[in-house]
Formats: structure tokens, sequence, C-alpha cells
């Protein structure tokens, strides 16, 4: 099958990051970049559904600065087969102006099957495979902790609050997917050489107009640091009554 | 791209890169796109597959052998022999940086891979013929095949130019050996040993030779060695060789002398090199966290000058180290590097590692007596990498003969 995967490449949240002097975005200095987890694990998908499925070839797409080469780079290295890197000088906010360039792309390229991570973790939109979608008028299934393929028709999981729905819809389509796929593999030391003989095209990305855009970002309040308010079962009634009152959480 | 154009400039495989708060000394601008890859994914491997079980298996004495499949799948194992072979046919800073990561993980289980790529293939790859190559790399590659290397003798050990054990040839040109062998790593689960012995001349060490031999031959035998208080999780054996009767095509046909071994020794010391700095990594790098977060007197320990002196001269040798042993393997890459110059790394590095490791654990306090922590793992464990492939004295002398022509052996 001919699968599309839409990468990103955001920083690494684990490290502390601080504000960039704009007020509006992450300050870049310092920060080390990886592809979104959940990218990782629609990579992932892509590759199994043609292992099961008997072949095919996966490309993958990442939209931004000449950087995200590397992240284009890390995806062949798993395995996958080429790559289109849609050049732009930076990533816009909106989800929409990134749908618009993406589905220029994609439209027309005769996939089966085009995979979104569920969203990408800088900022968690979850909108521009739905929106992608709309644009090429395909089926959408969004967050698949599970999917499977077969003529012509795809079979998805989702996890709900409490259950779990299995969703059925023509190829093609769109599917965004959630962890629960198995985990991104391993590339393979040698995989990571082959990389960068694989094929790896640059294109002008086809930006829509940015209609939403940040206005301020802020870190979160520094935590107070906690209250002792006493010891033994003797200060449990305070503590429900503070609880209650104070913290509001009970 | 300039990314990974190590010619775009004369200094910095990847000038785009500037120093980050996980890497202050901008180490990683001196390395490739592929290097930064191969050693991040290395890295994620450990963490995920070697972290969460180490500490039980150092406590158990268990080496961790069920790593091996995982190990091979990406491709560790010879890693920077040739892809004719099977192997990753990757460059020595990229071999150099998987040490690092595994050892961040235990220094036994960068043992393993020591042994098996430096001790065992290396050599089958320098001094066999094209058929034992054939036959035995693409095995140990994917990890069928787990290979030791049987030098040391119980009373030869910085000299192993005395050795006893004795290959001689018969009428039909098979070989019958005898001798013992000590401190073997892997020595009870490999499959495949290679034997150093002497053919000829008794008192001449240019009769010693390298041979093949299966462990399931008939007079071969292997015994745990029990009672280790450092790499524990590794397999460390006494070999017995008792009329050990191989083919004649199980010598080493291009092996000659004392300096065939010693050729493999510099190779797997240089690895040893770049893996004792992922031991002082992970040293560094608990300590740092700890002194974070533990309160003692009026805030976290972190914000105290002697431990502040601690972090700081720990993270400066390991950059020092991780430069030096850049610098060798760009020269071995090269095919430029001396063995001296590798004498000079291992003693370094070793030794470094060795007092950042104490340096932390006392960091630690209590916790770090503790083998939920890895600070004092790892320091008892690079006790024997400070002792084994030639102990910090052995390089002193092979260093000092280098600077003054004087042999002081
Ligand atoms: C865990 C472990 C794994 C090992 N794995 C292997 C393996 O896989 N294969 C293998 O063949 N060997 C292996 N070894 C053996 C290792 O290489 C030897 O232990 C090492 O060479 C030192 O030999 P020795 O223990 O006999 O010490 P000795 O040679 O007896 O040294 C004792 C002390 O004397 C010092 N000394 C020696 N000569 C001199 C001198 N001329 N001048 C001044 N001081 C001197 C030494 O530095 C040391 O401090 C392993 C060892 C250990 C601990």
């Amino acid at each position: 099958m001919k699968i599309a995967v839409c990468i990103k490449r955001v920083p690494d949240m684990d490290v502390r990051f601080k504000i960039a002097a704009s007020g509006t975005a992450v300050d870049e200095a310092g920060l080390k970049y990886d592809m979104s987890d959940f990218d990782g694990y629609a990579a992932e998908a892509a590759l199994q559904v043609n292992e099961k499925g008997g072949g095919g070839e996966v490309t993958a797409l990442c939209l931004g600065p000449d950087a995200v080469q590397e992240t284009l780079r890390k995806a062949l290295s798993m395995g996958i087969d080429k790559a289109v890197h849609l050049k732009c000088d930076a990533v816009p906010f909106d989800g929409w102006a990134i749908a618009q360039a993406l589905a220029a792309q994609l439209g027309g390229g005769g996939y089966d099957l085009i995979l979104f991570g569920r969203m990408s973790i800088d900022s968690s939109n979850q909108s521009v495979g739905p929106m992608v979608a709309e644009l090429l008028g395909l089926p959408c299934v969004t967050a698949a902790s599970r999917l499977d393929v077969s003529g012509g028709t795809g079979k998805a999981q989702r996890e709900l609050e409490g259950a779990s729905e299995t969703v059925e819809f023509p190829l093609p389509a769109v599917v965004s997917i959630d962890e629960g796929v198995a985990r991104p593999r391993y590339p393979s030391l040698k995989g990571i050489m082959a990389a960068k003989k694989k094929p790896l095209e640059v294109k002008p990305a086809q930006l829509g107009a940015v209609t939403v855009t940040v206005t301020t970002m802020e870190l979160p309040p520094e935590r107070n640091a906690g209250r002792i308010i006493g010891e033994g079962p003797d200060m449990v009634p305070e503590l429900v009554r503070l609880l209650q009152t104070e913290a509001k959480v009970l | 791209m300039a990314a990974s154009d190590t010619t775009a400039d004369p200094h910095l495989a990847s000038p785009q890169l500037t120093p980050r708060p996980d890497d202050l000394f901008g180490i990683d601008a001196a390395l490739t796109e592929e290097e930064r890859a191969i050693r991040d994914n290395v890295r994620r491997w450990v963490d995920e597959q070697v972290l969460p079980i180490i500490g039980k298996a150092y406590l158990d004495g268990r080496s961790p052998k069920e790593l091996v499949p995982g190990m091979a799948e990406l491709g560790m194992f010879g890693a920077n022999l040739p892809e004719e072979y099977g192997c990753a046919g990757l460059s020595n800073v990229a071999y150099g940086l998987i040490m690092q990561e595994l050892e961040r993980g235990d220094s036994g289980l960068r043992s393993l891979a020591s042994v098996q790529g430096s001790l065992v293939m290396f050599p089958i790859f320098a001094f066999g013929s094209e058929e034992q190559k054939r036959h035995w790399l693409p095995r140990m590659a994917r990890g069928e095949v787990i290979g030791c290397f049987g030098l040391t003798e119980p009373d030869y050990g910085s000299n192993p130019s005395g050795m006893i054990t004795r290959a001689r040839q018969q009428a039909d040109g098979s070989w019958i050996i005898n001798g013992a062998k000590m401190w073997i790593t892997n020595g009870s689960t490999a499959h495949l040993a290679v034997i150093w012995a002497k053919t000829g001349d008794d008192t001449s060490d240019t009769s010693i030779r390298g041979f093949l031999v299966p462990t399931g031959t008939t007079g071969f035998s292997a015994r745990d060695q029990k009672g280790k208080l450092s790499l524990r999780a590794s397999d460390t054996s006494e070999l017995v060789l008792a009329d050990v009767r191989v083919p004649a095509d199980a010598i080493l046909p291009k092996s000659n002398g004392l300096k065939s071994p010693l050729m493999c020794l510099t190779n797997a010391r240089y690895g040893i090199s770049w893996g004792v700095m992922g031991a002082a990594l992970a040293c560094y790098e608990e300590a740092r966290r700890y002194s974070k977060t533990r309160v003692m007197f009026n805030g976290p320990i972190g914000g105290t000058q002697i431990q502040q002196v601690r972090l700081a001269d720990m993270l400066t040798e390991i950059v020092k180290g991780q430069l030096m042993a850049l610098h060798v393997g760009r020269m071995k890459d090269l095919g430029t590097y001396s063995p001296v110059q590798v004498s000079i790394l291992k003693r370094n590095n070793v030794n470094v590692a060795t007092n950042i490791a104490r340096e932390a654990r006392r960091l630690l306090g209590g916790n770090g007596i503790l083998a939920e922590y890895a600070s004092m793992r790892h320091m008892a464990n690079l006790e024997s990498v400070y002792t084994y492939e030639g102990t910090h004295d052995v390089h002193s002398l092979i260093i000092g003969q280098a600077i003054t022509g004087m042999n002081a052996f």
C-alpha cells in the first residue's frame, strides 16, 4: 500500500524551557529536537501495515525549516522509504495553514492511507490530521490505538473513557494514531547509515493564510510550598475542612 | 546541508549546533548527524531495556544474556567491522559512542560487547582465513554465537608473554591444546573461545598463535569465578583445556606472536575508553539530579559550594575524556593512531571515571550505597576496568617507555 505519514519536529519537553523574548513562543536556544512522540507511533503503524499487508511504500512528510531534515532522516532510518521536506522558515501555530500545505502535497499522490500522530506534543492542537482529511474529502478517524487494513477497508480501535470501540472505514482515509499501537522500533545502526542514501525531496511549503496566532505564552505559576497543619489522626477533620474550603478539591 | 558534512568545517562536524544545558561543553557539535543518531538510538535502548533490570541482575550476580538478541538486532556486535561479513560497517567514533552508551547502563554489558566485537570478531577478521571470517562473523554479529578471549592465565596476568598454555601440532595436522586461562569474560556462556597458546619455543613469545576453539570440544571446560564484588552482571570464568584436539584449520593463520593479541587489546582498549565515559556520565547525571532535589539544612545540596565543586570536576573530566577519545577515534578512522595513544587514553579515562563514580556515590550520602542508585555499582565495576586490558600501572610503564626510551617493566 502507498502510505504517507506526516511527522513534526518538536523540542524535547522533558527539559526545562524558557519563554522567548517575544512572549509568544518557547525560547529555542538550548533545546534538543526530536520527532513528536505520537508521530513516532504513526511511523511505526505505517511500517507495520505494510509489513503485514505484503509490502508497499511509505513516505514521510515534514514541514518546517532545513533542520527538519534530520527528523525526516530519523524516519528513514526506521525503514520508511522516502521523505518529502516542505520547506518554510518557521512552522506556524495555525493548523489550518499547515493543513493546506500538506493537503496540496498529498492530494493526487495516490495514497491509500495518510497517517498523523494524535497531536503534536508542542502545540497540542489535534487539528491538522482532521483538517487534511476535510481538505482532501477523505474519511477521518482520530486517536486510533490499533490499526488493521485489509482489502480496501480499514479497522481502527479507539480508547474511550472506560470503553474501547472499533470503527470501520473505506480507503483512502486519514487516521491519527495514539499510543497503543506497537512502540516505535529502534532504528538499526545500519539503518541510520542507510538513511542518508534514501530519497529526500525538498519543496517549498504552500502554507495557507495564517488566521490564528499566539498572543501570549506563559509558564505556570511556581507552586507554593506545602503546609503541614499538624500530625496524627486528630488533624484529619481540619485537613478535610481545608481541602473543602481552601483547596476546593473535595 | 552542512549538517553532516565533515568537510564543511575543519574542526567541527556539526558547526550549526550550539551548547545546550545538557551539553554544556558542546560535544555534540564535534559529532556528525549519524554519530549523534546512533548514540541517541543506543541511549534510548539502554534507558528502556537495560536500566530497568540491571540493578537486580547485578545483585543476583547474573549476566543479562536476554539482552543479546536486542543488541544484535540493532547491530552493536562488531559494529566497526565491514558489512560484507554481516556487521554494521560503522566508523570507530560511532563504535566508541555505542560503547559509551552501553556502559552508561553497566560495565558488564559493555564488557560482553567489547569481548564479542574487539576481542573475538576482530581477531577473526584480522587474522582469520576467508572461510573462518565467512563462517563466524555473521553468526557473531547476529548474536547466535557468543565468544570469549583467553589470554590471561593464573600465573601470567600483566605479563602474558610468559604463558604456559601450549598447542602441539600432530602428524595429521590437528592441534592438541593444554593449559588454563583465568578471568575470562563470557567464558561460561561462550560458544567459541579464541585461545592464545605457544606453538613452538617455550621461552619466546613469537610462537604465540590464536586458535578458534568451540567450547563444546572434548577436554574444554569453563567454571564461573564466584565471589566477585565487581562486574557482577558479567560472566567471568576459568577455562581448563585438557588435551583439547582441534583441526588444522582452527588456527588463525595470520596470527603471529604476542603482538597479535596485543593488537586486539588495543582495539578493545579504545572502545573501553569511550565506555567508561558512559559510566561516568551515568554517575554525574545521577549526582546532578540528586543534588537538585535533596534538601539538607536550608536548601538543595546542589546549592552548596562543596557539591558544586564536585559536579564541576566531574563534568570537566568527562568532556576532557570524551575529547581525547574522539581525537583517537578520528585518527583510528584515518589509520594513523598508535597503541601508545590508546594507553594514554585508557589510563586517563578509566582513572577519572573511577574518581567520578566515587565522588557521585559520596554526594548521594547514604542512598549512594544502595543498588537502587547506580553510582556504587559503577564505582565497583570500574575497579575491574582499571585492572583489565592492561592495568593502570602497566599503561604508565608503556607511556613511560615511549617518553624515555627506557623499559621499566
Ligand atoms: C573482571 C575481569 C575480566 C577479565 N576478562 C579477561 C578476558 O576476557 N580475557 C583475558 O585474557 N583476561 C581477562 N582479564 C584479566 C586481566 O587482563 C588481568 O587481570 C590483568 O591483565 C592483570 O593481571 P593480574 O590480575 O594477574 O594482575 P598482576 O599482573 O599480578 O598485577 C598485580 C599488580 O601488580 C602490578 N604490576 C604488574 N606488573 C608490574 C610491573 N612491571 N611494575 C609495576 N607494577 C606491576 C599491576 O599493575 C597490579 O597492580 C579480566 C580481569 C578481570 C578482573
